[in-house]
């Protein structure tokens, strides 16, 4: 049975969804390659490889076709999103886990597309991060800091053979976020601390123009409507607001609001991962609840938590909230009287 | 057109709203609008459906063989719903009998058939004094000559132009929005009998008491406006260019656009003091009242894939096959014909079904302008649907719960909200056949309610029953007693009948008034339905039929206990 409507409109297809998403990734991503060094390619190549392969897996033994969903490019946002979100020069099988994590378990152990509760790039994260912490922390210095940035070649011996020849302290450092927190923990003051070369001119150096260049792509996908304004809005602004919150409360322990906005993951997070749709809120107003409560969160888990970056956290606790922030947060209908409808 | 209220300027400074969703696929107007309307050249053949009317059909009133002339009555309306049916030309009839109509079940349904005899001789046509005539006769009138709204809808006119003993309709709308693709017929009535219209309108408004008259036309037609516009000028009827967004021509839609009036969501716009209808209607309101002709003939939009796309005056009943025909005939390379719009009509299963009061387009369809649809994907929850729904409903929550079958939820997510305009599937970048699940879910619904209701029909009779037998118990008692009183009198032994008489007769009140108090508990959607949702359920109602029917044959191949 395939009635009215006869047409449909074109050039709409989650492919198409999804290469917008990853063009917007670009300018980020070249940004990251030429403040951190070429690995990101290297991890970038690993994580596609690995996406594709267990979705490849997972679509057969789900006896689903292969054809119309790895073409869909969904496991390439996750991939890509995954890559950017890990330290690159990791070797070869960590980037393996967080895809497998992602990927088979909270793609498809939940159903596949579309079916998914969490983001699975950030499933991939969280898992690592409990597993590996060592190897999370271990992040290549900004280029004009390290005393040594691995060119390619070295970056694919690095990841796939092993730290050998360069020693990691030559070209890693801690992060900005890792920085500010264990020095703070040891008693040092937050503004002082700031003032080392890593926190660079808006907060973070080297990070600091790729979470702009994340923002000019999210920007892109506003425009282009692949995004819309309630989930990156509150986001931020809710980190913004507890943010200043702290900092107005202590500041000797707690950043200002800048230095959240540009360290860590609060622009790839607002523009690309909290408005991954399938486990996103799908109300307006549930949008800027699910997006201001995950706002606060990562500040708090950033300022508190056991955690460097509370990103992923926040993401994967506002996920589960959604079945039950749509609920209740159903527009009206048109025509309809009253208040906008509770569906429990 | 995305976010709901904020107002847009209009053309002669009328304040506009802009109603919540909506999209904008390629209109393809100008394919048909090249030829002026043309009268259809009389065909030898005609099929008259006696259902072209939300409601009850019509009862054939003629026999085979009689010879009936152009306007005569051949259905006469039977119940309150329901409006005449005529001959469109003079001739014999030759059959009655089901044929093939243009419907989305593909059933076949009662016709006249009539042979022409060429000379397309009229009844005596009078016209109304409609200034002068009691407004109930005129409505009757009205119904008998066959109105009904050329929109699409076809509810009957008159019950759209009754208003009411208390309600107060200030507004007249005069639909010309026209918003679904391809279709021209109302654009090229507009442009070349606007006067006509609005002649149409004034009866209208006359009817209804309205105090304002606004024409609502998209303004993808500056022709039409221009037109409608000088026929109006000197009037104090308001014509409005409205912004070109689909499903603008709504009904609901439009009445918001043009005074901001939200029609509540179960009710009529009625019910904000406004009645729309279509430019057609209000032309064919003319021809009958000025000129005293039932509705015999309409405008149709014949385009797409055909040789010379055009609007086409056409008597009710020209089978569609003749009608392509006259439209240069389908080229090569034509994959099927719709019966409406792209965007709300439906595929037409026999070309040989005739054109009825409902059908304003048939567009015949290649694989250029409708390409086969890609094969679903999941749902990814983008809310694309959402943001293009004009009922701001959320599509894919209606979706998931109709794919899952739990209709009550459907429910409260409005299902019945939806006007199944198809924008949410148009956007759906999953290509979900969205409008699909949530006809399914509706025919389930009706379905189920009218098993409730056969149910309670059922218990109720069985109620009335032993009421019945009460009764006869009672009366029995009655004249037992009546018999022992008389004995009384005669000085005979009392009897305690009188008492249990008394207290049977209070039994049976009980059981009465229960029974009352049941049939006033009416099954929730079921009554009281707006013209568009009764129309639903006779279109629902015919593809569960047609459901029922492909069941069959498999019922039949079981083994019957007796062979
Ligand atoms: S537009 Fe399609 S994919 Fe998007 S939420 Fe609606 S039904 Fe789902
Ligand atoms: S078909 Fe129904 S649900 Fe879909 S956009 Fe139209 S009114 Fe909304």
């Amino acid at each position: 049975m395939t009635g009215s409507p006869h047409i449909i409109a074109q050039h709409t297809s989650v492919r198409s969804v999804m290469l917008k998403v990853l063009a917007a990734l670009i300018p980020g991503t070249l940004a990251h390659a030429w403040y951190f060094g070429p690995g990101v390619w290297v991890s970038l190549l690993l994580c596609t490889f690995f996406a594709y392969t267990f979705e490849a897996l997972a679509l057969a033994m789900r006896n689903q076709p292969l054809k119309p969903f790895l073409g869909d490019g969904s496991v390439l946002v996750t991939a890509w999103l995954l890559a950017l979100s890990l330290p690159t020069l990791a070797p070869w099988w960590l980037y393996a886990v967080g895809m497998l994590f992602a990927v088979l378990v909270a793609k498809h152990l939940y159903g596949g597309l579309g079916q998914n509760l969490f983001n699975p790039a950030m499933v991939g994260y969280a898992a690592l991060i409990v597993s590996f912490p060592a190897y999370m922390t271990q992040w290549p210095a900004p280029m004009d800091l390290a005393s040594h940035t691995p060119d390619l070649l070295e970056a694919l011996d690095l990841v796939f053979a092993g730290q050998g020849a360069v020693s990691p302290d030559a070209y890693t450092a801690a992060t900005p976020l890792d920085t500010l927190r264990t020095q703070v923990r040891a008693g040092g003051d937050a503004a002082a601390i700031m003032l080392e070369p890593v926190f660079g001119h808006l907060g973070a150096r080297g990070q600091e123009m790729v979470a702009l260049m994340y923002l000019l792509g999210g920007l892109l996908l506003l425009n282009y409507r692949v995004i819309g304004w309630h989930i990156p809005t509150a986001y931020l602004g809710a980190v913004v607001l507890t943010a200043t919150g702290l900092h107005l409360l202590d500041a000797g322990r707690h950043a200002d609001p800048l230095f959240h906005l540009m360290a860590g993951g609060t622009m790839l997070g607002a523009f690309f991962i909290l408005t991954d749709p399938v486990s996103a809120s799908a109300t307006p107003r549930g949008k800027l609840i699910y997006a201001g409560l995950a706002g606060c969160i990562t500040v708090v888990i950033r300022a508190f938590g056991g955690y460097p970056d509370g990103v992923a956290f926040s993401v994967l606790l506002m996920n589960m909230a959604v079945p039950f922030i749509d609920a209740h947060t159903q527009p009206k209908v048109f025509g309809q009287v009253g208040r906008d409808r509770d569906r429990p | 057109m995305r976010t709901g209220n904020p107002p847009a300027a209009g053309a002669r400074g009328r304040r506009l709203y802009d109603f919540p969703g909506g999209v904008h696929p390629e209109g393809h107007k100008a394919v048909s609008t090249g030829r002026p309307i043309a009268a259809m050249p009389l065909l030898p053949r005609y099929v008259v459906a006696l259902r072209q009317h939300i409601g009850e059909p019509a009862r054939a009133v003629v026999q085979i063989g009689e010879r009936v002339l152009r306007g005569q009555l051949i259905g006469r309306p039977e119940g309150y719903v329901s409006v005449g049916v005529h001959a469109p030309t003079s001739g014999r009839v030759v059959a009655v009998e089901p044929r093939p109509v243009p419907h989305p079940s593909g059933l076949m349904d009662l016709c006249v058939v009539i042979d022409a005899d060429g000379e397309d001789r009229a009844v005596d046509l009078a016209p109304l004094d409609w200034h002068r005539m009691d407004p109930s006769a005129l409505r009757n009138r009205l119904r008998e000559m066959g109105l009904a709204g050329l929109g699409g809808a076809v509810f009957p006119s008159f019950i759209k132009l009754n208003p009411g003993a208390k309600r107060q309709i200030p507004i007249l709308i005069l639909n010309g929005a026209e918003c679904e693709p391809w279709i021209t017929c109302d654009d090229m009535l507009m442009r070349e009998r606007a006067s006509e219209i609005l002649l149409g309108a004034h009866v209208m408004r006359h009817m209804l008491g309205a105090e304002q008259v606004l024409v609502g036309i998209e303004d993808n037609k500056p022709e039409a406006l221009a037109c409608m516009a000088e026929a109006a000028a000197g009037s104090d009827v308001e014509v409005v260019g409205v912004p070109t967004v689909y499903p603008g021509g709504g009904g609901k839609q439009l009445t918001y656009t043009l005074t901001g009036r939200k029609t509540p969501s179960k009710g009529l716009t009625t019910d904000v003091g406004v009645q729309v209808f279509n430019v057609g209607t209000a032309y064919s309101l003319y021809r009958a009242v000025y000129l005293g002709e039932p509705l015999v003939s309409r405008v149709v939009t014949v385009t797409g894939h055909v040789g010379s796309p055009r609007n086409l005056e056409v008597r009710l009943g020209s089978p569609i096959s003749d009608v392509i025909r006259a439209a240069g005939g389908e080229l090569p390379g034509a994959t099927g014909e719709v019966i409406g719009g792209p965007m709300m009509g439906f595929d037409l299963h026999d070309t040989s079904a005739p054109i009825t009061k409902a059908v304003n387009c048939v567009l015949v369809r290649n694989a250029e302008h409708f390409p086969p649809k890609p094969a679903p994907m999941p749902c990814i929850r983008c809310g694309e649907c959402a943001r293009a729904c004009p009922a701001a409903l959320q599509p894919y929550e209606l979706y998931w719960y109709a794919r899952h079958r739990d209709f009550g939820k459907t429910q409260s997510y409005s299902l019945f909200d939806c006007i199944e305009c198809g924008c949410c599937s148009y956007v759906c970048p999953s290509h979900i056949p969205l409008v699909d699940y949530y006809r399914f879910a509706k025919s389930e619904i009706w379905a189920r309610e009218r098993e409730k209701q056969a149910a309670d029909l059922a218990r109720e009779r069985h109620e009335f029953r032993i009421f019945r037998l009460e009764r006869e118990k009672r009366e029995k008692a009655e004249k037992l007693a009546k018999k022992a009183s008389e004995r009384m009198d005669s000085g005979a032994v009392a009897t305690d009948d009188p008492e249990a008489a008394r207290k049977k007769a209070l039994l049976a009140a009980a059981i009465e008034k229960a029974k009352q108090a049941k049939a006033g508990i009416r099954p929730k959607n079921v009554d009281d339905l707006p013209a568009d949702k009764q129309r639903e359920i006779a279109a629902i109602e015919a593809r569960r039929q047609q459901l029922a029917s492909t069941a069959e044959p498999s019922d039949t191949r079981s083994p019957t206990p007796d062979s």
